[in-house]
């Protein structure tokens, strides 16, 4: 006889894995990645790849040489953090800023925190909101979407323009009506991801696509996704029906500034989220909310990722007071 | 939508490869090694000698106080040893060993297959039978029987729920036994229910026995009182307090048992033992256990004498594979690893699974990703990434206040954990230090 292996049980375990979430995170990203491949052209392209390759890059260096232990890169998160930070910048960011945003991400945010599960905030949005403080023109000069005949042209050229929140938040600020603002575009072009923008916030259809798919596999559940456009669509519909020449309507709300791409891949980021639903339903709406009073009244156009950071912060607190309810503890009084 | 509980649960692959092997006697061995203590409780006393001639159903070992249970004979023969064996809790215990010479029963017992349906004895008497004839809960648990059947002082049962869920992986036997032996265990039910003085009692069995809730349900309708529940498949919905959830939606307060919400559970094979200790005088010498493994030639559910050797079950089922990594003695959630293949069965041996070696080892470690789903899948609604975090700080205060002694061990978070963390290693070594200091701070 064999030698039997002796070890308490359980003896049979789940199919899930961190890379078979990881991975599935990054499949649930493709649709999103094809269109703004489709919108942006090479461009978008560029950016993504460079952004995947150096974060994977920096990880592999910093466990290889600093922290001389096993590397994680196959686990799949850096490649994660690294389109997740592609989706969030310009396609026609110079290289050298990626790196840059890459790099803060995977060594500061990630790394020096203990790696996967030890961080605090989201990796990819400490590197997203880094650039967009220290490069502000550069992370907000938008590429508009180009024709299919010009998707060759060379990516820091492309015309850029403002993004329909930028025009929005410009407008209101001088004194125009809503509906007096041009060139926004029609929800049906927002819809499919015709408009300016990050490269992965713009197709509101490829996103939901991927939120499909992740509630399909189980990867994540509903409650943070959304708890969060739920609190978006209701509160800003309420500030639209008090005063409609000022503020914008839900669904423009919900289909521009990254609010999709924030609510179902930035929020729903294991580490930095609550651990029980009731937890994670109190950092949605509290995303939600703080959303749409940034936008509305913050210096920024769009919201969602200081909402989301903001949030990250008080997630150990959340922790200690949401406890999932325990069976048998209504009864004991 | 069938019924189920509602706080979290896992749906492991089923594995049911003996679900439509009926019920066969296993031979008799030449020799069995029968522990004194197969229950929960303290063990029975030998009063038997050496050299000694029993009959199957003979008391060997007398109830070692009240909660305990009598051991009998499982076979005829000569009383030749008593030895100590190391079994699946790992320590060492004691044996009765006997040589098997024929197959001869004490003559109180009504060896026939006419089922009694009337029930002559009394509360008391049904009591005292059922405790006599060493019945114990035959899911897993071993708890005394008889204790069960007596309701404390001024506590009041009003239904009876039978575990009929079997929700462990592979495990089928007692699926076989409500489908070979249905009549007999709604007969046993009705003992238990008169023993309890209750009108109602519920079968719950989950709908990946549609051929057993069809044999029950029409079975019932000769039963005043007893109705069958079909439920949703979802692990661990055998656990009591999940059971009761989700048959009568009552919720058992934390560390309190099921009397408190006026139910008593009892396994449908405990309730076949019933009968057979009530209706036929014959006490639990012999029980029916799944023999299965996907590399198993003939995965089989055996009727088998207590005592017998783990490795004659394995040989009558086709030997054991070549490939085996693990032996386990219950289903692969709850189930104990065993030493070798020599371990006697007892009455608490639902099962043996002989799993292939590459499912055998554990894999790897990986850190924590805080992905929720260990919180998502605890029945008890408790955090076992925290639980785990505190046992190995040892920080055995605050993994107290986290509730840490409502885990049922179930091993559903270990099960789901995507970073293959043995979270419910943890959390036992947690209950163990803490259940030391509660024990010390009584003192
Ligand atoms: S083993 Fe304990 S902590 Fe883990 S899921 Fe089951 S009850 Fe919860
Ligand atoms: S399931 Fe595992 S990885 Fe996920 S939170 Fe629980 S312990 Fe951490």
């Amino acid at each position: 006889m064999n030698k039997l292996f002796v070890s308490p049980s359980p003896h049979v375990y789940g199919k899930q894995s961190v890379k078979g979430l990881m991975y599935g995170v990054l499949i649930a990203l493709i649709p999103t990645m094809l269109v703004s491949i489709y919108f942006f052209g090479m461009g978008a392209l560029i950016v993504t790849l460079s952004s995947v390759l150096s974060a994977v890059a920096f990880e592999y260096l910093i466990t290889r040489f600093i922290l001389k232990s096993e590397s994680t890169i196959m686990d799949g998160s850096a490649a994660l953090t690294g389109l997740l930070l592609a989706f969030n910048v310009p396609s026609n960011l110079p290289l050298w800023i990626i790196l840059i945003g890459s790099f803060v991400a995977i060594a500061v945010s990630k790394m020096s925190f203990g790696g996967l599960g030890n961080n605090i905030f989201n990796p990819a949005l400490v590197g997203r909101v880094f650039l967009l403080i220290s490069f502000p023109v550069q992370m907000t000069s938008w590429p508009k979407p180009i024709a299919i005949t010009e998707k060759m042209l060379p990516y820091l050229d492309a015309e850029t323009g403002a993004t329909p929140l930028a025009l929005v938040k410009e407008g209101v600020r001088n004194g125009v009506k809503l509906s007096e603002i041009q060139g926004i575009p029609s929800n049906m072009d927002m819809f499919i991801g015709n408009m300016g923008g990050s490269l992965g916030e713009v197709a509101a259809i490829a996103l939901i696509l991927g939120l499909v798919y992740m509630l399909v596999r189980k990867i994540i559940t509903w409650h943070i996704p959304v708890s969060i456009l739920g609190t978006i669509a209701i509160f800003s519909g309420l500030m639209h029906l008090g005063n409609p020449d000022k503020f914008t309507d839900p669904v423009f709300n919900m289909l521009t500034g990254g609010v999709l791409l924030g609510a179902i891949f930035m929020a729903t980021d294991y580490v930095t989220s609550p651990m029980s639903t009731k937890g994670m339903l109190i950092y949605g709406v509290s995303i939600g909310v703080l959303t749409v009073v940034i936008r509305a009244f913050g210096a920024f156009p769009e919201g969602v990722s200081f909402a989301i950071l903001i949030m990250n912060a008080f997630v150990p607190l959340i922790n200690m007071y949401s406890k999932p309810k325990r069976f048998g503890e209504k009864q004991k009084k | 939508m069938l019924k189920t509980f509602s706080k979290g649960g896992i749906h492991p692959p089923e594995n049911k490869l003996t679900a439509n092997k009926q019920i066969e006697m296993l031979a008799l061995p030449k020799t069995v090694v029968v522990p004194v203590a197969q229950h929960i409780g303290a063990p029975a006393k030998i009063i038997v000698k050496r050299g000694d001639m029993v009959k199957a159903g003979q008391i060997i070992a007398e109830s070692g106080g009240f909660i305990s249970a009598n051991i009998h004979s499982p076979v005829s023969g000569k009383v030749t040893k008593f030895d100590k064996i190391i079994d699946t809790s790992g320590y060492k215990k004691d044996t009765v060993i006997i040589e098997v010479e024929g197959d001869e029963w004490v003559d109180t017992i009504d060896k026939s297959d006419t089922l009694i349906k009337e029930i002559s004895l009394s509360p008391e008497e049904i009591v005292k039978r059922v405790n006599d004839s060493g019945v114990v809960g035959l899911g897993g648990a071993t708890f005394p029987s008889y204790v069960k059947l007596m309701v404390p002082k001024g506590k009041k049962a009003d239904v009876l729920i039978l575990n009929g869920v079997e929700c462990e992986p592979y495990l089928t036997s007692d699926h076989r036994l409500m489908l070979e032996k249905g009549e007999e265990m709604l007969v046993g039910v009705k003992i238990i229910m008169k023993a309890i003085n209750v009108n109602k009692a519920i079968i719950g069995i989950e709908n990946n026995k549609k051929d057993a809730i069809e044999h029950l349900t029409t079975l019932c309708q000769g039963y005043d009182g007893i109705t069958v529940v079909p439920l949703k498949v979802k692990y661990p919905q055998g656990g009591e307090k999940q059971l009761i959830k989700a048959t009568i939606n009552r919720e058992i307060p934390s560390g309190a048992l099921p009397i408190e919400v006026g139910a008593v559970v009892q396994n449908v094979g405990t309730a076949f033992a019933v009968y057979e200790a009530v209706q036929k005088n014959k006490p639990l010498f012999e029980r029916v256990i799944t023999i299965t493994g996907k590399s198993l030639k003939n995965p089989s559910n055996f009727l088998v004498r207590v005592g017998t050797a783990t490795s004659n079950l394995i040989e009558a089922a086709g030997g054991l594979p070549e490939d085996t990594g693990k032996i386990i003695s219950g289903g692969p959630m709850m189930g104990k690893a065993l030493l070798n293949d020599q371990s006697p069965v007892t009455k608490g041996t639902s099962g043996i699974l002989i799993m292939p070696e590459v499912e055998s080892q554990r894999r790897k470690m990986l850190p924590c990703i805080r992905c929720a789903k260990c919180v998502s899948v605890c029945p008890m609604g408790l955090e076992p990434f925290l639980l785990m975090t505190y046992s190995v700080k040892k920080e055995y205060e605050r993994e107290e206040k986290e509730r840490v002694m409502d885990c049922i061990e179930c091993g559903s978070c270990s099960y789901v954990c995507p970073s293959d963390r043995p979270l419910l290693d943890y959390i036992r070594l947690g209950k163990s230090e803490i259940g030391k200091i509660i024990r010390s701070r009584k003192a």
